[in-house]
């Protein structure tokens, strides 16, 4: 125990912080598996393979960080992959069928996965109605709208997507991130400092921590819960137009089944599913996990595809499980 | 409530006469579910007169009243299970992933047990089935141990098997999809029993069981206590965790029926497609019957009823010819009109909207 006497207090106190502890063990966690990937692959800890993590996964990436509000809040959006294969239809219909420009029909998309995330908001937080519910039925109408736009796949050839498209950010050394890991770089510090350092964010943690106590000590309850589903309908749409751009394509089956990687994200950083408790950044590299994952199979080679199902459900379970190890500690 | 007399009183107007059965009949728990099932196949009668004939032929029923019943029957298996689980305040979101391990099991197990060989008689069939419902029970128990040992929230316990379940499947199939040709076991999910299809006898079985099983022992008392209040059904001396857990197992166990029918049906099993969204489809048809989705409140005929309302849907949108794309939309529809008929505080805010516009035109 001498060992841990020695450490400085701040550092003590930063791992008693069960927040803190499960989102270090995320962490942890990422880096023992890049550094197995390491010692049995040649070139797997090129940077180039850790910023393609980003730019494959970036629409995942933004969708789970709505995704982290609204698990934070206590709630769940199962809508999610539906919204973001609605906004990828609307994108390819609107610029390849009726000639709008792509700037236009991304801020279509985008307020209208607000507005819809918004709606199924209101009917959750006015009428009392479980939001796995709603949220299921909001999944079957986007995804519905969505194929009623189009059945079939339609591929996006307007020049100013396929140059945003191929646009590279060159880090130096050779190095380059795309448009969408950019984007949801930006997403992400936002939503940290959102999380962390506004009103809002506060009050979706007092929220998810307990209702009845935030509502007496007078936080606008209603108003935050609609918006945290407003914001993850929002989060969802951005995911479909980097999705668009990711794909060249809009497609009503593109994102099947986002809704489960995306919880599983957050689960895998930390965030506790019964709301009240978790970290942005933990998200994120939940995200970069779950890529992670799939990389390493894909250097493998001789490892099935459903290998990654079995390896996330794995996962799931051992980070539930170290959750409900660190909340009991707490309590004691 | 003050005392009624047995005939109405003449005095009273016509619309109050018919007022008070109306609304004593929509109090019923049963009578959204079965207005909507009503009204859906009254509406195809209507439009489309073959809809509701029914023929014998070759000691066969056909009908498209036949085939609804027949096609809801996984739903409606799937669905008696999640009542139970929903109604101990529950949720099992891995169903459609149990569903499709135990359709590879069976099929793997049948295949391998000779079921390719020219005369194997019944025993691949036995080892079949009791081998995807062993599987069934275990994933049942995995799912309660999860939730009741680990103490984890019933959706992401769930989640767990959900997500791994699939990949288990393929591990078991090879990631092909395995194909049965042993005439036997079509007979699960494809045959005929005294002019009905087998399936519809499979749920009508396990409904009697369960109706029997909770309302005419305490066991229905029990599982609507831990609904309302685990706490409070524990401390009555009620065995809550014994019985959350066998709603789990049970819930599992139902998946496990369902998947023999599914891949008996189609000869086949498909360890990536088996079952695909069915938890949000057991999920839905429970949410129509009128079960509580908080808990307590459960109605397992309404459970039945509900998945025979999502399958009437479907069957509607292909009978009508309209693009099966609709059909999402509809269930949307549906599911948003049910849940805001069930929620107090919507049916409060229309009577005050109702009671203020005739306030204003007095």
């Amino acid at each position: 125990m001498s060992a841990t006497v020695s450490l400085p207090r701040r550092w003590r106190r930063s791992l008693a912080d069960p927040q803190r502890a499960s989102l270090l063990a995320t962490a942890m966690l990422f880096a023992l598996m890049a550094g197995a990937g390491g010692v049995l692959y040649d070139g797997f800890l090129n940077p180039q393979v850790f910023l393609n993590l980003l730019i494959d996964n970036a629409f995942l990436c933004v969708v789970a960080v709505g995704m982290t509000f609204v698990i934070l809040s206590g709630g769940i959006d199962l809508s999610v992959g539906a919204v973001l294969a609605f906004a990828t239809v609307l994108c390819a219909v609107l610029v390849q069928h009726h000639g709008w420009h792509p700037l236009a029909a991304i801020a279509l998309a985008l307020a209208l996965g607000t507005g819809f995330g918004a709606a199924m908001g209101l009917l959750i937080q006015r009428y009392r109605l479980p939001a796995f519910v709603v949220t299921l039925a909001g999944m079957f109408l986007a995804r519905g709208a969505a194929t009623l736009l189009s059945v079939d796949s339609i591929s996006i050839d307007h020049p100013f997507m396929t140059r945003l498209a191929y646009l590279r950010l060159p880090l130096g050394g050779g190095y380059a991130l795309s448009v969408g890991a950019v984007v949801a770089l930006v997403v992400v510090a936002a939503a940290v400092w959102v999380a962390r350092s506004t009103r809002f964010g506060r009050a979706v943690y007092a929220i998810g921590g307990n209702r009845a106590s935030a509502a007496l000590m007078g936080l606008p309850v209603a108003a935050t819960e609609v918006a945290v589903y407003a914001l993850s309908g929002f989060c969802a749409a951005l995911g479909g137009v980097l999705c668009a751009l990711y794909m060249l394509s809009g497609y009503s089956l593109h994102g099947s089944a986002l809704e489960l990687d995306a919880i599983a994200a957050v689960v895998v950083g930390g965030t506790l599913l019964a709301g009240g408790s978790g970290h942005v950044l933990g998200t994120l590299l939940g995200v970069l996990i779950l890529g992670l994952i799939q990389t390493l199979i894909a250097f493998d080679g001789s490892l099935s595809s459903w290998w990654t199902k079995i390896a996330i459900g794995a996962l799931l379970l051992v980070f539930c499980l170290l959750q409900r190890v660190l909340a009991s500690r707490r309590r004691r | 409530m003050s005392p009624q007399s047995p005939s109405p009183d003449p005095a009273l107007p016509r619309s109050a006469r018919f007022a008070a059965p109306l609304r004593r009949a929509a109090a019923w728990p049963l009578f959204w579910p079965l207005l909507t099932l009503a009204l859906l196949l009254a509406g195809n009668g209507l439009f489309n007169p073959g809809f509701l004939s029914l023929r014998w032929q070759d000691g066969h029923l056909y009908g498209n009243l036949v085939d609804i019943a027949n096609r809801a029957a996984p739903l409606a298996v799937v669905s008696l299970g999640m009542t139970l689980v929903i109604a101990v305040r529950g949720l099992d979101i891995s169903v459609g992933a149990v569903l499709a391990i135990c359709a590879t099991v069976a099929a793997w197990v049948v295949v391998r047990a000779g079921g390719g060989d020219a005369a194997p008689g019944l025993l691949p069939l036995g080892l079949g089935i009791l081998a995807a419902l062993a599987v069934a029970l275990a994933c049942g128990a995995w799912n309660a141990t999860l939730v009741l040992k680990a103490g984890m929230q019933p959706i992401v316990a769930t989640l767990v098997l959900m997500v791994a379940g699939r990949g288990i499947a393929q591990l078991v199939s090879g990631g092909q999809i395995i194909t049965v040709y042993y005439p036997p076991y079509a007979f699960l999910g494809g045959g005929f029993l005294f002019g009905l299809p087998f399936p519809v006898y499979v749920v009508a079985g396990l409904f009697l069981g369960l109706y029997l099983a909770t309302e005419r022992t305490a066991l229905g008392l029990f599982v609507r206590s831990i609904g309302h209040n685990p706490q409070a059904a524990h401390v009555a001396g009620v065995r809550a965790r014994a019985i959350t857990a066998a709603a789990y197992v049970f819930c599992a166990f139902c998946a496990g029926v369902a998947g023999l029918l599914v891949s008996s049906n189609v000869s086949s099993a498909d360890a990536n497609n088996a079952g695909l969204m069915l938890e949000l489809d057991a999920i839905l048809a429970v949410c129509l019957g009128g079960t509580a989705l908080t808990g307590g409140r459960f109605s397992l005929a309404g459970s039945v009823l509900g998945a025979l309302i999502i399958q009437t849907l479907t069957s509607t949108i292909y009978a009508a010819g309209v693009p099966p794309q609709v059909n999402l939309v509809v269930k949307a529809a549906l599911v948003f009109a049910v849940m805001l008929l069930q929620s107090a505080e919507f049916r409060g805010e229309v009577r005050r909207r109702l009671a203020r516009g005739a306030g204003a035109g007095a």
